[in-house]
Parts: C-alpha cells; structure tokens; sequence
C-alpha cells in the first residue's frame, strides 16, 4: 500500500521564482498496483516520485509505504522500502565500480553494513544468474567497470539493482527517455517483466504516451501538481491517446499542447 | 656539485619518501576513493607528531603514544566531517577550518613552543635518521617499508569489506550511494577519520625520523600528498589496476618526489623556493588531464564535421 495525502511542496518560497510543484495530492496505490504517470513539464511527476523517496522533506501532508509513514526518514533509509530508477543512465550506478561490486551494494540496501566481505562466492553465482536474465550479455562481464557498458546496458543494470531486493515500491522516473527507441523499447519490455513476474508496486513516470496506456494497470495524468486524471481497470484497456487528450482538456479546461508528448 | 653527495643523500630522500607516501595513502583516500579536496592534512601532518612526542616527553611508552596520535588525527578527521555534513560547509573550507584551529591545538599541545625536540639516544624512537645508512633492522627505510606493508594490508581488507565498499560507493556516485541505502555522511566522516589518522601515523614517523616536531610540519602536506597521488597516475595509472597496487603506486610516487625534490636541490635550488616549485609540478600535472580533454574535444569537433 501506498498512502499518499495532502502533500504540498514548494520550490524557492517566498522568492519571485516561487513555484508550488505538488500542491495537496493525493493519491492511493493497491499492492501489485501498476500505474503510469503522464503530464506535461513542470506538472510535478518527478517531484512526486522525488517527495516520496525523501530528497529534500515536503512542506505538509503524508505518505505512508507499507504502513510505514515516512515523513522525518531520511533518504538512505527510505531506500529499504523503495527501489529507483533514474532518468539519467549516470545516476544510478557507480561507474567506476564493477558490475558485481555495484550488484552487492543493491544486494545490501536495508541491511546492516558491516565488516564482512563486501561480496561472497554465492552472491557472485547468484548475480550471473540474475544478469543472464536480462539477455544482455553482462553475466559474462561481471568484473568489467560500469563505466564501459552503453546507457541501456547501465539502465537495465539499474533496474536489476532496484528490484534484487524486492522493493515495497518502485520508482521509475523516465528511465527510458535518455535512450533510443529500440534500447528504450527492450528496457520498457524487461521492466514490464519484472515488475509482473515479482508483483511489485510500481509508479512509473513517463513522456510517452503510448507507453502510458500500452503498461500498467492504472494510468494517472497530473497537472499543476495534481492529479487530475485517475484511469484504471477496463476504461485504461479501451484508452486511447485521442480519448487521452480529450479527457485531459475537459479535466484542465484548456487543451494539449504540448508538443513534446504529441510527437511521441 | 658532485656527485657523491647527490648519491649521499638518497637514502634520506628514500626514507622521507616513504613516510610521506604513508601521508599520500591518507591524501589518496580522500581524494580518489572519497571525492573530496580535504586539507584539514596539514594540521594533522603536525598533530599526530606532536601528540605523540609529547606524550613520550612525559614517560609514555611509545607504541600508546603513537595510538593515541592516530587517534588524535582521527579526531581531526571527525570535526572536518561534522563541520562538512552536520553543517553544510563545503568540504574544502571544512578542512581550512579544522587545519586553522589545528595550528593553536598543536602549539597548546607542545606546551605553546613552536617545535619540541625527542633525543633518539634517551627514548627508544620508532624510526631516526641517525640510522638511515645502516644496514640493520633500525633502518628507517626498512621500518617505514614494514609500516606501508601493514597499512595497505589493513586497507586493502578493508575496502573489500561491505562498509569499505559503501565509502567507495560514496566517492563513485552520491546519489546512487544513498538510493542504495548508504547514509553517505557517516561515510564520510569515517573516510575523513581514517585519513587522518593514517596521516597523523605519518606525522608520529616524521617526527621521531627527524628527532623534533615542528608546529609547521605539515605546511604544504596536501600538495605533497597530491603531487604523490599524480605521480603515482601518472606513472603506474595504466599499469596498476588492483587498489593494492595503486596504494604502492601512492608509496612510489611520494619517494620520487623527494628524489626529485633532491636533484632539484643538488642542481642548486634555493630551499626557500621549494614550495613554489612544489605547487607549479602539482598545477601542471593537475591540468593535462584538461588539457588532454580539451584537445580531443577539439579533434572530435573535427571528425564529426567531416561525416556530417
């Protein structure tokens, strides 16, 4: 469960760049939820999935993961409940660390860290396991710094990390804008894997409205830091991206242009 | 200008180039495996001498006088720390601060004189420069040797460790380090803390070597320390993979900069002027990875208009 109510965050208060980027959202998610998160720039989508993983605190309201609320916890430890993936491929790997060594340190998120070896024999059979899964070769690679593998292989690599332990809550914020389409394509397709064979709740932020309807059980649309669009169940299969502009306009009174999401 | 001196003055050269490439290992821990610029080394370059001398001044037996100054060196570690992730101060004018309050710690702990003299022939120094031509087990080339053994030993371990991976997680990618649940300011104060203590441990050796501390022993450490780690990169950058080898790289690279500082003086420096040299080899070694990026960006500019 995710319980998300009444949160409001705002950027530079009181300046003349004041911007209110969540403004009292709200929003449940069931267990096993999927949800793909649409809306233009600005709308709030990244600060939504940045509020809940604890980077800077929010101004008011609540999210409670899994029972635990989380307001006052802190980043690191947040990141026991939560596993994320970023929209730059750099950011959620150590790209001077080899492939196992950043595999064990996922391997270790929520856990102590103590003076035992950093990783073991099993561990090692295990990743190669887990590599071998993502059909991308790296189970062969395992020594190799992350530093040497392209943006897809880094991200696929990310999105192994975020789930090994089975996170309460993942968070994907626009992990495949940064690739081509074909590498974003295949990224796409192995989350959806994931996700389905672990059963995991999932927020996943995205430009493409294609991939909003074509993933996920439940399609949430946010605009001026709310959700004003909440699409689930048999209404999300029939969806289409005309139905999608249609619903947008008649919930925010004025009509799509952004051109960014029309091109894709 | 003879020859013979030159070679006369190797071993001392030797000897203060390992001792300083124990203070480099503390330098490259923070520098390369942590990410950040930490000067607080050149008050604690001096503190972990002065702790130590002092305390063997007052009858202390020297293997506590020497823990005890590693762990005074720790505990500069730990306020530059404090100063830099419980306050928010940059990194670099945390270990300004914790360098400048060294400067009065230091003096208040040599009883306010600004150096304290320790005669070899009345206390049993770990190390003396009176040995260094002696083929014997008193040789401070041979025990510092031993020092550097234990030392990189105990890091390479310890870096293989689940918390020694977190802290080179820390210095790899921050962000990435706290998503994985890595509380990246208490690796940082513990990567600060077990610098310098490892400087201070070459501060301890610095001062028996020389049979006297000096309030400004450790003017310029950072530099040194830099200078060995680029040396070392250098040199043995492609060479030596394995984080043991590099921390021997750090070693190497400290002794041929005082071998070099040697010929320098030999040839006829002025030693008023060594400083200045010092820190124009740094800036110069520090800028060709620029300069190097700078000229394939330019080359690259190129290809790229030849295929459009």
């Amino acid at each position: 469960m995710l319980d998300i109510s009444n949160v409001t965050k705002t950027f530079n208060a009181k300046t003349v760049n004041e911007r209110v980027a969540l403004n009292k959202i709200s929003l449940q998610l069931k267990d096993e939820d999927f949800v793909t998160v649409i809306g233009g720039n600005g709308a709030g989508k990244s600060t939504l999935l940045n509020a809940i993983a604890g980077v800077w605190p929010v101004d008011s309201g609540s999210i409670v993961v899994d029972g635990t609320d989380l307001s006052g916890i802190p980043e690191y430890k947040r990141a026991a409940l939560l596993g994320r993936v970023f929209q730059d491929p750099m950011m959620g790997t150590a790209g001077t660390m080899q492939i196992e060594e950043n595999l064990a340190l996922a391997a270790r998120r929520g856990k102590k860290r103590t003076l035992k070896p950093g990783i073991t024999k099993e561990e090692r059979s295990f990743f190669r396991e887990r590599l071998a899964e993502l059909g991308l070769g790296l189970e062969n690679r395992m020594t190799a710094k992350v530093g040497l593998l392209s943006g897809g292989q880094r991200q696929a690599l990310t999105l192994l990390m975020a789930t090994l332990n089975k996170p309460k809550l993942l968070l994907l914020d626009e992990h495949t804008a940064a690739l081509d389409p074909r590498t974003a394509a295949k990224v796409l397709e192995l989350s959806e894997k994931i996700i389905r064979e672990n059963r995991l709740m999932t927020l996943m932020v995205t430009h493409n409205m294609k991939d909003a309807i074509r993933y996920g059980n439940r399609l949430i649309m946010m605009n001026e830091g709310r959700v004003i669009l909440d699409i689930s169940g048999e209404e999300k299969k029939q969806l289409t991206i005309e139905l999608l502009m249609d619903a947008f306009a008649k919930a925010s009174g004025e009509s799509f242009v952004n051109d960014r999401m029309l091109l894709s | 200008m003879n020859l013979a001196s030159l070679l006369n003055a190797l071993p001392g050269a030797v000897a203060q180039g390992l001792i300083w490439g124990i203070m480099s290992i503390g330098v490259y821990i923070t520098y390369k495996v942590l990410d950040l610029a930490d000067l607080t080394v050149d008050g604690s370059m001096a503190t972990g001498g002065a702790v130590c001398v002092m305390l063997m001044l007052n009858g202390w037996n020297v293997w506590l006088a020497l823990l005890c100054a590693i762990i005074a060196g720790m505990l500069a570690g730990l306020l530059t720390g404090v100063f830099h992730t419980a306050m928010g101060i940059p990194a670099i004018l945390a270990g300004i601060l914790t360098q400048l309050s060294l400067y009065s710690l230091n003096l208040a702990v040599m009883d306010f004189k600004a150096n304290q003299g320790i005669n070899v022939t009345k206390y049993p120094l770990i190390v003396s420069q009176r040995n260094v031509r002696t083929l014997s087990i008193d040789n401070p080339i041979l025990i510092t040797l031993i020092f550097l053994a234990v030392l990189i030993g105990i890091l390479y371990w310890f870096f293989g460790t689940e918390t020694g991976c977190s802290l080179r997680a820390t210095g790899a990618n921050e962000a990435m380090a706290r998503a994985q649940g890595i509380n990246t300011k208490k690796t940082k104060i513990l990567g600060l803390m077990i610098s310098n203590g490892i400087v201070a441990l070459a501060s301890v050796l610095l001062a028996h070597y020389q049979g006297f501390v000096d309030v400004n022993m450790g003017r310029g450490a950072i530099v040194i320390g830099l200078a060995a780690v680029i040396i070392s990169e250098v040199l043995f950058g492609k060479l030596f993979r394995n984080f043991a080898l590099k921390l021997i790289a750090v070693a190497i690279g400290a002794v041929i900069y005082f071998i070099v500082i040697q010929i320098v003086l030999w040839l006829g420096l002025n030693t008023n002027l060594l400083k200045l040299l010092s820190a124009l080899i740094v800036a110069v070694f520090l800028a060709i990875p620029y300069w190097k990026s700078h000229v394939s960006a330019k080359h690259g500019a190129k290809g790229g208009s030849t295929h459009a």
